[in-house]
């Protein structure tokens, strides 16, 4: 178990590495640069412009550049904002609990309903159950999430009025952060009224955040669970004579779980990138905002400091699903 | 009365070309304290028969007979709770494959506490000490430090044996083992052998021994069932059978043991494979495969009938390597291939 951690972890330095090039150049390929947006309509004059990104450090070449920034990054410093010249990390983690909060809650509704549903359809493989979860789920994993934000958007929020249309919470309220999770910090403040207007808030983009990752997991969950559900051992469990629920529930779900817990430590990656067209729909006040903001405005910093921050997560968040393949399956854990 | 009494069980299943009877006609009793050997190639319906009394067979089997008795209890009409009952506790199964019959999650001690648990209850440590006892039982060395073993830590005999320990578990009337030493290697076969062997002698279970070597069951049971393409075709006790086998393909099976082919340089086979799914003959289902095949065996299909010490399905049957009741213008004898 040990050998498997730092293997995994070992890994994960090349990658890094490969992550700050790409947040580096991506930005850069862009037309455009950031003293140019800054200026605006108005226009700027030649010098002034040349003036400005010798400032900014822009007009050395690009190796001298990226070595910087990644000697910056290994002493912890993503350098400032050019917008608004607060450093990137400290505008990432103000707005980070709010692209977690949503993700987390998405991922819970995902799997909430999504692997219920998988071992249903699997224990009842080619009934009517069956047919219609693998039929939702693909129109589920089919609808492009804009397009599916704004028809719940227009249902709930408009025609039967029951969710707010954008924000995290409504004005009437304000709470001070503690934990940055909007959920959390009302209740602590026994503000019932105002958790009852975050949830609310919450519901849609977390539904449609959650929707590709339902589908994927539900999907996932009746193909490990059909397979797992021929094997022998299941046999002996029925040849024990133990109760359904206990065959398909501990002897069955165990053994499927093993690849169902690596697809959902995969969809952490595609609720980050589904974040970003999430929140801009219903204007959540998250990394994803922050990031498309940041892109408009060349903001080189605050897009390769927050696109490596990301990345960092979501490789963070794999490490530990690795580490959790192995703890759920015996077979690796005992593999040196 | 007989602990177990099947008579005429027939399981079809339902494939893309269409219905397949695994089993068609199969008479099975089995005593109290007995040891019954059944053998038979490869597909000829031995695990198929055990399955569908232990009501394991997939959904796409249809399972039918006169009658299917199990100490006294109707097993067709059996309620699924009560099955859940009898399975695991009254009447339990090892299978042939040890290594992928156990939960790679879960423990031994875990696998074998579990059946003690939902058949008998008891606390913790009752289940937990008597499921140490179990393994010791069965012959697996520092027994209660294995408890907390995953199978693949343990080698595929030491499987078997916690299989067989899992079985056991709750004193069953009837234990089935089915091909249990075909996946080891030699010499374990013949230790899980004598394990089984003794075990049925201490505690006085029923066992069905199921395997394709006739040598196993000349050296274990008292009564051997001999099947082929999914029909019975000879029954009896074990010496009369080696003795004097009046089925074709019981002589047949009993020629291809070494220890009998003395003097021979080359072991005779059967040729031909037992008929699968899509090639089941008219007539006799041996008939391509038999030495003495006649007009009749193409045409009609023998019925299991009563002889001196047992029942055979076949026309002509033999007696001393010669077949009986030949036609008289048997002329024609040795024209099948
Ligand atoms: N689930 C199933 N669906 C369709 N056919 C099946 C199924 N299970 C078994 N059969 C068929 O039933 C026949 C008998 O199979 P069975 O497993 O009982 O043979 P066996 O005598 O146990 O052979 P072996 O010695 O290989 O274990 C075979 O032809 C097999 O292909
Ligand atoms: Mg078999």
């Amino acid at each position: 178990m040990f050998r498997f951690a730092i293997t995994r972890i070992a890994v994960l330095l090349p990658t890094f590495i490969g992550v700050t090039v790409i947040a580096f150049s991506l930005i850069r390929l862009i037309p455009g640069d950031p003293v140019e947006l800054l200026a605006g309509e108005r226009g700027i004059s030649a010098e002034r412009h040349a003036k400005l990104m010798q400032e900014m450090g822009l007009d050395r070449p690009l190796h001298e550049q990226y070595l910087t920034f990644i000697l910056d990054v290994f002493q912890g410093d993503l350098g400032k904002s050019i917008r608004t010249k607060t450093p990137v990390s400290e505008e990432f983690f103000a707005l980070f609990p709010a692209t977690v909060e949503l993700s987390l809650c998405a991922l819970l509704f995902a799997v909430a309903i999504g692997l219920p549903a998988g071992v249903l359809a699997g224990v009842r493989r080619g009934k009517v159950f069956d047919h219609s979860v693998m039929t939702v789920s693909l129109a589920g994993y089919s609808m492009p999430i804009f397009w599916w934000g704004l028809l719940l958007i227009i249902l709930f929020s408009g025609t039967l009025g029951w969710t707010p249309v954008s924000g995290r919470i409504s004005v009437m309220h304000f709470i001070e952060p503690i934990t940055g999770f909007m959920l959390i910090d009302t209740l602590l403040q026994g503000n019932y009224a105002a958790f009852n207007s975050a949830v609310r808030h919450l519901i849609l983009p977390a539904v449609v955040l959650g929707t590709i990752p339902l589908a994927v997991i539900a999907r996932q969950t009746r193909s490990a669970m059909i397979e797992v559900l021929g094997e022998d051992y299941v046999r002996t469990a029925r040849a024990k004579g133990l109760p359904p629920w206990r065959i398909v529930g501990l002897h069955a779900l165990r053994n499927a779980l093993i690849p169902v817990v690596t697809v959902i430590g995969l969809q952490v990656g595609l609720l980050f990138s589904g974040a970003i067209l999430t929140e801009t729909i219903f204007a959540w006040p998250g990394i994803g905002k922050w990031l498309v903001d940041s892109i408009h405005r060349r903001d080189y910093p605050s897009v390769q400091g927050g696109l490596l921050l990301v990345a960092s997560t979501v490789m963070i968040v794999n490490l530990i699903v690795d580490l959790l393949y192995g703890l759920i399956n015996p077979r690796i854990r005992h593999a040196r | 009365m007989a602990l177990l009494d099947i008579r005429n069980l027939r399981v079809e299943f339902r494939t893309a070309q269409g219905l397949f009877p695994a089993v068609d006609g199969i008479d099975l009793t089995v005593d109290e304290g007995e040891l019954l050997g059944v053998v038979g190639e490869s597909g000829s319906g031995k695990s198929v028969t055990m399955l569908a009394l232990m009501g394991l067979l997939p959904w796409t089997a249809n399972v039918t007979a006169d009658r299917m008795e199990f100490a006294g209890r109707d097993m067709l009409s059996i309620p699924p709770r009560e099955r859940r009952r009898l399975t695991g506790a009254e009447m339990a199964m090892i299978f042939q494959e040890p290594m992928s019959s156990l939960n790679p999650c879960f423990t031994v001690g875990f696998q074998l506490t579990e059946a003690i648990k939902v058949h008998q209850g008891g606390t913790r440590r009752q289940r937990r000490d008597q499921a140490a006892e179990l393994l010791q039982q069965v012959g697996i060395p520092s027994a209660a430090s294995r408890l907390s073993a995953f199978p693949h830590q343990l080698s595929g005999g030491m499987n078997q044996r916690v299989m067989i320990a899992m079985a056991i578990a709750c004193n069953p009337k009837l234990l089935i083992a089915d091909e249990p030493t075909t996946a080891l290697d030699v010499t374990i076969q013949a230790q899980i052998l004598d394990l089984l062997v003794q075990l049925q002698r201490e505690r006085g279970m029923a066992l069905i021994l199921i395997t394709h070597d006739m040598a196993v069951v000349a050296e274990t049971a008292r009564r051997v069932n001999v099947m082929y393409a999914g029909q019975q075709v000879e029954t009896r006790p074990v010496d009369s059978l080696f003795d004097n086998p009046r089925h074709p393909y019981t002589a047949a099976l009993l020629d291809a043991l070494p220890e009998r082919a003395s003097g021979k340089t080359r072991l005779p086979t059967i040729p031909g494979v037992v008929p699968g799914i899509a090639d089941r003959p008219g007539g006799c289902l041996f008939h391509p495969r038999c030495r003495f095949a006649q007009q009749r065996c193409k045409t009609n299909r023998p019925e299991l009938e009563s002889d001196r010490d047992g029942r055979v399905r076949c026309f002509f049957p033999l007696d001393r390597g010669e077949p009986t009741d030949w036609p008289e213008d048997a002329e024609s004898r040795g024209s099948a291939a």
